[in-house]
């Protein structure tokens, strides 16, 4: 239970009169088109985030999400469920307390910004540190360090009107940084900036949050945003979370088909990796086989080529059926000879984006391997192609990249081989 | 037989009634209103015309410029030349005292109005009864409440411009941007806090505007107490309707708008960042800034000159 920073439990919030009764019905079954009076913005969310995680939640305005996001902090009051971060339940606690658990758990970086215009920069920074009680010479110390994390050194007693956008949020990040708690909400943080600060913000949020380690929750209805920068995200629609998954879960498995519709317009490219997309090779041989081995395995498999690796499947290069025909009708016993070892190999984690060069440069199916140089998967072009049309599975079988040689061909040579071998 | 409701005589027996049990109440306030309209009335009245001038032409300059300091040394000596001097000067004494008291009781109730929807819902209401009732109708009250002089003039002139005040104060609070104050919220601020530091800075040119409305009315209605024996320019108005004076009454009235335009000048200004007074701080600032950002700067360099990349992800 210790690696989780924030949990929710059966959220409920509805607005207006007889709000119980509203979830009584809820629980029940009724939709939120039977409740009356009453407007139910979030309806049952529960979800676990995991510390040091990038939590997305992900939906249309009118979702309920800046709701929920302001539930997990106590500005909302929620009508039913519970919250808790880092084991401490911030529902039902006295104001003192949760004042408390907002000082020094969880801070907050709004989508306005939200500065305090009669404030420079640095004491808007020091904000949080002045709340929690901080002695001014230690504050504004600690806001200068954070200021120049987020890189604004140099603008520290500017006004924020005297700030671009991009550079009022990252006052806002530095001001919810410089609070140090472990929980960082972030509601549509960058959904007012253009797009290439917005871009810019996410590589810094990112490197920011690899550096610091903090676990952020991240309201956005930007579904790029979301695939990009979440290690998972909840999607939101009607005050209901419809599914919680890694991008690639939902990229891939959309739970229903306002999901499925949702992730229509994502940049796949950019989202799905190399391991999402990959096959299993057809075969691959191992080092130490020999050549009379290899060309058998392209005869049964009909391919042209394949790759090679040791033992514990490192990848070590691939061979061309042409050669390793050569290699048997000359006797060798190992295939070394044969083996070219510019196999171009990925790592799993590449993105889709990043495959075509290497694709089209590579000899046969591109090469995935995982952290410790093993062959995992081959990516045939086909199967590129297929996946960026959103059906991975429409590519078939991986198809040779090169025509193989007949096989009766390689038989002859087989058998002959083998003859020769007998004397 | 004809159908009459008595408001009139219930409304009379109230204040019979509250004249008779909060007697010393009234009696107290009206020594406390006389007593601070004295000393108001002595700090103007006791210097010579030409030192208060002086005075106000430098506050004039100060606060506005040196367009503002000619302007209201042309209308004082005018209230000098047409020897209204003394009934101004108890005029502004007037205006200042209830003035001052309409804002010390308007700021607060706004701020609870903004604060409390309970309280914001009888308040509104209030003001509107006690805007819309004619001026003249407090004035009979107060006279029974406070007898003749200053004190009912006061009273009236409070009352009549309070509602300004807390309206702009609640709407002012009111409008403040709510993500800023959930920001504060967020950070766990104490809703006083969030208060001192948020609501009421920000809330600030709408309060100002509400303290100039104040101001304004409380002028207007001090002309009116002169029917009560208030004095000052309103007495040589009441006096002027009385004989149809017409003379009379044009100079006093012509005092009344001189005070008025410098009144809502010097009121208005307040922040504005305008007059001398503001280019002084304005240079002051600056140059604490440059230290200030100086000494951080030196700090920098001494943690590691990352500097530069600060610079180049800001442009």
């Amino acid at each position: 239970m210790n690696d989780i920073a924030l949990k929710a439990d059966g959220l409920y919030k509805v607005f207006g009169r007889s709000a119980d009764d509203a979830v009584k019905k809820l629980r029940a079954g009724a939709s939120r088109d039977e409740l009356g009076g009453a407007t139910a913005a979030v309806i049952d969310a529960s979800f676990e985030v995991k510390k040091g995680e990038i939590f997305v939640v992900m939906g249309l305005s009118g979702s309920g999400k800046s709701t929920l996001i302001r539930m997990l902090n106590g500005l909302h009051p929620q009508t039913a469920g519970t919250v808790e971060v880092g084991g401490d339940s911030i529902t039902g606690v006295s104001p003192a307390k949760l004042r408390d658990i907002r000082r020094k758990r969880v801070s907050m970086v709004f989508q306005h910004f939200a500065l305090l215009p009669h404030r420079t920069v640095i004491d808007n920074v020091a904000y949080g540190l002045e709340i929690q009680g901080m002695g001014k010479n230690e504050r504004l110390q600690r806001a200068a360090k954070v200021t120049e994390i987020v890189g604004l050194g140099g603008w520290e007693e500017k006004y924020p009107s005297e700030l671009s956008g991009g550079m009022q949020q990252r006052v806002g990040l530095a001001r919810a940084l410089a609070a140090d708690t472990d929980v960082l909400l972030m509601d549509e943080a960058f959904s007012a900036l253009d797009p290439l600060i917005r871009r810019e913000m996410q590589d810094q949020l990112l490197e920011l949050q690899q550096e610091l380690g903090k676990t952020i929750i991240f309201i956005t209805h930007d579904l790029n945003e979301a695939m990009y920068i979440g290690d998972r995200i909840a999607v939101m629609r009607d005050g209901r979370i419809v599914q919680i998954g890694s991008p690639e879960d939902i990229l891939t498995n959309p739970a229903n088909d306002y999901v499925e519709q949702f992730v229509q317009d994502v940049d796949r490219a950019r989202v799905l990796t190399a391991e999402s997309v990959m096959r299993k090779p057809r075969t691959t041989v191992r080092e130490d086989s020999g050549p009379h081995a290899a060309l058998s395995a392209m005869r049964d498999n009909e391919i042209s080529a394949l790759y090679v690796t040791k033992r514990d499947r490192t990848i070590v290069g691939w061979v061309r059926d042409r050669d390793v025909m050569n290699l048997v009708r000359r006797g060798e016993k190992s295939l070394t000879p044969a083996i070219k070892t510019d196999h171009g190999a990925v790592s799993k984690d590449t993105p889709l984006v990043d495959l075509f060069i290497p694709s089209l440069e590579a000899a046969l199916a591109l090469a995935v391997t995982d952290e410790r140089d093993r062959l995992v998967g081959v990516v045939p072009r086909v199967t590129l192609l297929a996946a960026l049309g959103g059906e991975p599975d429409a590519a078939g079988s991986a198809e040779p990249v090169v025509e193989p040689l007949p096989a009766e061909v390689v038989t002859k040579v087989l058998d002959s081989a083998a003859t020769k071998g007998g004397n | 037989m004809e159908l009459r409701i008595p408001v009139g005589d219930w409304i009379d027996s109230f204040f019979e009634w509250l004249e008779n049990t909060f007697e010393w109440l009234f009696e107290a306030l009206r020594q406390l209103f006389i007593w601070m309209f004295d000393a108001v009335d002595w700090v103007f009245a006791t210097p010579p015309a030409w030192a208060v001038i002086a005075v106000v032409a430098i506050l004039a300059l100060l606060a506005r410029g040196w367009k503002f300091a000619v302007g209201s040394i042309i209308g004082l000596l005018f209230i000098v030349g047409v020897d209204q001097w003394d009934n101004a000067v108890d005029s502004l004494a007037l205006v200042i005292v209830a003035a001052f008291l309409a804002v010390a009781l308007s700021i607060p109730l706004g701020i609870w109005a903004a604060r409390n929807d309970t309280v914001s819902k009888i308040v509104k209401p209030l003001m509107d009864f006690l805007q819309t009732l004619p001026a003249f109708v407090y004035l009979v009250p107060a006279l029974a409440l406070f007898r003749i002089g200053v004190a009912p003039g006061i009273i009236a002139t409070l009352i009549f411009a309070m509602a300004p005040g807390v309206r702009l104060t609640e709407l002012g609070i009111r409008g403040v941007d709510k993500e800023v104050v959930e920001a504060g919220e967020a950070f766990g601020a104490t809703p006083r806090r969030i208060l001192r530091q948020i609501q009421i800075p920000l809330a600030m040119p709408s309060i100002m505007a509400g303290i100039n409305q104040i101001i304004m009315l409380s002028l207007s209605m001090v002309v009116i107490a002169g029917l009560v024996g208030a004095g000052g320019l309103g007495g040589d108005v009441a006096q002027a309707i009385s004989a149809l004076n017409v003379a009379l009454g044009f100079e006093a009235g012509l005092s009344v708008v001189v005070l008025a335009i410098l009144l809502d000048r010097f009121t208005a200004s307040f922040g504005q960042g305008m007059g001398l007074y503001a280019v002084w701080s304005k240079k002051r600032r600056a140059k604490k800034t440059e230290q200030e950002q100086a000494r951080l700067d030196a700090g920098h360099e001494t943690v590691g000159g990352r500097r530069a990349t600060g610079v180049g992800a800001a442009s």
